[in-house]
């Protein structure tokens, strides 16, 4: 398949990157030489085959209703990159 | 000898039988640190010497007071720097996690911890695990100890870098697609990556949830052993760990192979298989063979569909995994951003590295309206078909063996051009974090530049006593896990 | 031309668990912004989700209630998209095998009819935080105490065509979520939220108009409105030869109107996934059939109890059934010996009336059935007569006051003695010889003014069918 750069500008958008032309430019080299060797799937047959998305028979992995106390705030937050003693700050968003 | 040439279980001995004490060998390690670190660049973070004595002298209090800790208690080691420690800065290796210190441990680290474990410092890695040299490291690439130009393999390559190079006794990595079992087979050192779900996830940042997998690597398998031992178990806080029911793992080292069945995966051993590796491997399965044990090889065609499984399945979770990284609650966030979006996307595009941002990339690709269907759910429909492969395959076999990695470690540098063949070089590892199985990697022989070949050896789920008992064996009658390139790294220049 | 107006509904709702859905913090209303947080909810690198197990419980009895088919296999799926509310960056929800599909729900219309309205799906997932816009510094604050509180989405087809059917739909929604105990459905407080998918079409066609979805839609009376507009709005724009855009509209509850939502700069690509951390829920029959042993009586069977047991007529059951707390405070009044017929009047009526002037829900009022009771029965002894009773009420309402002491302190028991009420009757007739003229004149109305003039005297304490019997007989005789 052919890979174009809107293909990657639409992608970079989904993920919240913007990345320069020049690297954007060889990463669409790069993803469509690595999509197209992806392509060796079609050669399985998988039809009828469930996905498998958990590989380990593990089921109804359930945890009690019970409170535990929450965590400190102030550790909580301690890692904001701006820091507040109440919250996290990012740039206005809401009214 | 020197104590740093010992294994961790020697130097447990030594310690509970009171001719060492653990603030000596912290001291050992630290100065191995002091003496390596400029030279190979394992660690990101190295606790400093009044923390790490603090912590021995902790050990030897309670030891003192007749505790019963652990027969690795009073050992010195180090984690790799995406799990996360209490108090201590874990980075992933990124820029974009700055200074993160997290606010809680990883179970695995809190259970070592209470085994008696000295943590030393936090080992270098590719950028959140993704990639097969420990190049991608914003704080810079980890090199060889058995060459300082070639890459100790990753995306454990700190962790492997530090063992090999006598800085800590065992350390533990995490293994998604081969990065334990690759710079243990390029460092010359045993490397173990369990049965999904048998040690706790909880703190370790994730790369790829379903595939991702704490582990030890060590000098040898009994030391793998013993430090499975003491980091495995259900965890409340991991709704895919499990209760293995191994019983005592070091107690099933006996050495006694007779009856083994072993089989080789002839797709394995064919094209782009360096021959050196090869007739290693094929000598190590001599090795076993001799012990007792009947070798077959069989033919395993899935081998071809492997990588491209692994490769999209990995950067979907990564993809999604990843996103919780946009400069709001932690970690490094851009300068001079518009407003929210700008501030996302300017944070992330410089923040993550290429290799990171690559698979993120794909990753959403492979998930996007459209593709989902063609390569998603194509990959999962392929990894039924994998694992189904190795359940048969284990009907027949009781462990299979193969290499761990095409060549042996590759210049620094080398691989950084082409990803599509760097992917192409995690073909023998990834098909067991596709099914879950353990695998372990443990030297099995030089090549003619004097560097370091690994083997592999593959149970099925929950077969780790038979996978370590394999390998202890093979350790019992060769000493290519007892090498040191320490000193030696001179006469090969 | 005529046109019809089709309505699908996205109703989330808040369950009442004591804790989150995939960690142990508390789901407490309100706090100190970030104080109901652990690393889990708060999305920190390494961190794990793990299922309460209660979250499951009450999605299946749901689900049962709501008549569904019950996954057996289920599997929680990433929902990928980046905003502050979210830490992780993607929402722990249900895409591909959602708990529960194929539900209905009854309702009446206002016909007097009944209308089934089909429930697509029902799906488990994680609410999101709250941001608040600090004008001061001008940012905006992340808070995540809500962050991680359970959900369930619950969606219909396509079947409403009014706004008076969605309502319907949601009160009877809400009595069945509190009848099963799941979910407190305070719309104030976000716990019942709806987003109203709506397109309108010429009546006869068979398909559908392009559709908008309205959000921020806090109250009832919000969705009918809102309704009503957009009907309007998408009426007006064909008749004029343009064209219903797919968008997403914000209800402006001061400008009652609607206005299309500043589309995100990226298609709505959410990148569902199965959950790679949380292994799949297996739903045994064992289990299914424990939850379907505990589901409590619902209206419908309450309704048919009522009048099979008592004689109710269905417009009773229907108004007591209409909450669970006021059926249960019903039934408890009934038990302590009070007639049915009785205590459904009085609840219809003063009870009714009182909450609705309170602005109170049944749950929530301090008047116990015991107090009730007690009045209904001096009612029922002569001791009261029903308007005395009813100030009694009022005063006793608010705080579950003491019947038979506020009677007793403002002197209000009626008057039932034959002889006093008697010399009071004589004392009347004597003062009042031109009333006693007219009344044996055939002039009714006198009769009536010698009654009033007795209770008068009495102070409105006499029992009327004492004073009507005395007056006739005193009368006759003369």
């Amino acid at each position: 398949m052919k890979i174009t750069e809107e293909m990657v500008d639409y992608v970079s958008i989904l993920a919240r990157l913007k990345l320069p032309q020049e690297e954007k430019t060889r990463m669409t080299g790069e993803l469509e030489q690595i999509l197209a060797y992806m392509d060796v799937l079609d050669g399985l047959d998988t039809s009828g085959v469930e996905p498998m998305s958990h590989v380990f028979p593990l089921k109804n992995v359930l945890r009690s209703d019970e409170v535990v106390p929450s965590g400190d705030r102030a550790e909580l937050l301690a890692n904001a990159p701006v820091p507040d003693e109440a919250a996290f700050l990012v740039p206005k968003t809401v009214e | 000898m020197e104590l740093w040439e010992f294994t961790a279980l020697e130097l447990g001995g030594l310690i509970q039988r009171g001719e060492v004490s653990p603030t000596q060998a912290a001291q050992v390690a630290l100065d191995r640190m002091a003496a390596e670190q400029d030279r190979n660049n394992a660690f990101v973070t190295r606790l400093d010497g009044e923390t790490v004595l603090a912590q021995a002298a902790e050990v030897e209090k309670r030891l003192a007071a007749g505790e019963k800790l652990s027969p690795l208690a009073g050992v010195p080691m180090a984690l790799k720097d995406n799990i996360c420690t209490k108090g201590v800065r874990t980075t992933c290796a990124s820029k974009i996690l700055g200074d993160f210190t997290p606010p809680y441990d990883a179970t695995a680290a809190e259970k070592l911890k209470t085994a008696g474990g000295v943590l030393l410092g936090k080992l270098n890695l590719d950028e959140f695990a993704m990639g097969s040299t420990s190049e991608t490291s914003y704080y810079g690439p980890t090199r060889n100890p058995w060459d300082l130009d070639r890459a100790p393999g990753g995306s454990s390559g700190g962790a492997a870098a530090a063992v090999a190079a006598g800085e800590c006794w065992y350390a533990i990595g995490s293994d998604t697609g081969g990065s334990i079992r690759q710079p243990a087979s390029y460092c010359g050192v045993t490397g173990l990556k369990p049965t999904y779900g048998s040690v706790s996830r909880y703190g370790l940042i994730a790369y790829a949830s379903s595939l991702d997998q704490l582990g030890p690597l060590a000098r040898s398998a009994d030391d793998c052993a013993a430090v499975l031992e003491l980091m495995a178990g259900k965890d409340r806080r991991d709704g895919t760990s499990l209760d293995a029911g191994w019983g005592s793992l070091t107690a099933s080292l006996t050495g006694d192979l007779r009856g083994l069945r072993v089989g080789l995966p002839s797709d394995c051993f064919g094209e782009g298989l360096d021959q050196e590796v090869r007739a290693a491997v094929l000598s190590a399965a001599d090795v076993l063979k001799a012990r007792g044990a009947a070798v077959e090889e069989f033919s395993f065609p899935m081998m071809k569909y492997v990588v491209p499984t692994y490769y999209i399945i990995a950067a979907a979770e990564a993809s999604s995994n990843l996103s919780r990284f946009d400069g709001v609650k932690y970690g490094w966030r851009a300068a001079d951003y518009e407003d929210l979006t700008d501030l996302y996307e300017k944070t992330r595009t410089q923040g993550f590295g290429a290799e990171v941002k690559r698979r993120i990339l794909l990753g959403t690709f492979v998930l996007s309206a459209g593709y989902y269907d063609a390569y998603y759910k194509k990959a999962l429909q392929v990894k039924a078909l994998i694992k189904k492969a190795y359940d048969e395959a284990f009907e027949k076999y009781d462990l299979l063996l193969t290499p761990v990695a095409p060549t042996t470690a590759p210049r620094l540098g080398e691989s950084l051009g082409d990803p599509l063949k760097m992917y192409l070089s995690d073909i023998y590892t990834v098909p067991l974090n596709l099914a879950g199985l353990p695998g372990l990697s443990m030297p099995c022989g030089f090549d003619g530049q004097g560097l370091p070949i690994g083997a592999q050896l593959i149970g099925p789920a929950l077969g780790e006593a038979k996978v370590l008992n394999a390998a202890h064996a093979f350790q019992l009658d060769t000493d290519y896990h007892r090498q040191s390139p320490v000193g030696k790294e001179a006469q090969a220049k | 031309m005529t046109w019809e107006t089709v309505i699908g509904l996205e109703t989330h709702v808040e369950l009442s668990t004591k804790t989150k859905i995939f960690c142990s913090c508390t789901t407490e209303f309100g706090g100190a912004p970030n104080t109901h947080c652990c690393p889990v909810c708060m999305g920190m690198p390494g961190t794990l989700p793990v299922v309460n197990e209660k979250v499951l419980e009450y999605a299946v009895k749901v689900g049962l209630a709501l008549d569904g088919e019950i996954t057996r296999s289920c599997r929680f799926d990433r929902k990928n998209y980046f905003y502050p509310d979210l830490p992780k960056a993607y929402q722990i929800s249900q895409l591909y095998l959602p708990i529960v599909r194929n539900g209905r729900l009854t309702i009446r219309t206002e016909s007097g009819g009944e209308k089934t309205i089909r429930i697509h799906e029902l799906h488990m997932e994680e609410d999101a935080g709250k941001l608040v816009h600090d004008p001061w510094i001008d940012q905006t604050r992340c808070d995540y105490n809500r962050c991680g509180v359970p959900l369930i989405e619950i969606v219909t087809e396509p079947d409403f065509r009014s706004g008076e059917e969605v309502i319907a739909y949601l009160e009877k929604l809400r009595s069945t979520l509190q009848y099963l105990g799941v979910s407190d459905c305070k719309m104030q407080e976000g716990s019942l939220r709806c987003d109203v998918n709506l397109s309108v079409r010429p009546a006869g066609s068979a398909e559908l108009g392009t559709r908008t979805e309205m959000k921020n839609l806090n109250s009832f009376k919000a969705i009918a409105r809102s309704i009503e507009y957009e009907a309007r709005r998408q009426i007006e724009l064909i008749e004029e030869g343009r064209r219903v855009v797919q968008e997403t509209r914000r209800w402006d509850e001061n400008k009652d109107a609607t206005f299309a939502m500043r589309s995100k700069e990226n298609a709505q690509d959410y990148r569902y996934f199965p959950e790679p951390d949380i292994p799949p829920l297996e739903i045994g029959e064992d289990y299914l059939e424990r939850l379907r042993k505990e589901q409590p009586e619902l209206a419908e069977a309450r309704m048919a109890r009522y009048q099979a047991d008592w004689g109710l007529p269905v417009y009773d059951t229907q108004m007591l059934t209409s909450q669970k707390a006021l059926a249960e405070f019903f039934e408890a009044t009934v038990a302590l010996g009070t007639p049915p017929k009785q205590a459904a009047n009085w609840i219809m009526g003063e009870v009714l009336r009182r909450l609705s002037a309170d602005g109170l829900e049944a749950k929530d009022m301090a008047l116990t059935p015991r107090t009730l009771a007690r009045l209904i029965e001096l009612v029922q002894e002569g001791k009261l007569n029903r308007n005395t009773a009813v100030r009694v009420f009022d005063a006793v309402f608010a705080d579950d006051g003491d019947v038979d002491a506020y009677v007793k302190e403002h002197g209000l028991e009626q008057v039932s003695d034959a002889g006093l009420v008697g010399s009071v009757v004589d004392k009347v007739l004597a003062a009042n010889p031109k009333s006693i003229q007219d009344f044996k004149a055939g002039k009714e109305k006198a009769f009536g003014f010698l009654v009033g003039q007795v209770m008068r005297e009495l102070k409105g304490q006499a029992s009327p069918q004492v004073v009507h019997q005395a007056l006739r007989e005193r009368l006759e005789q003369l």
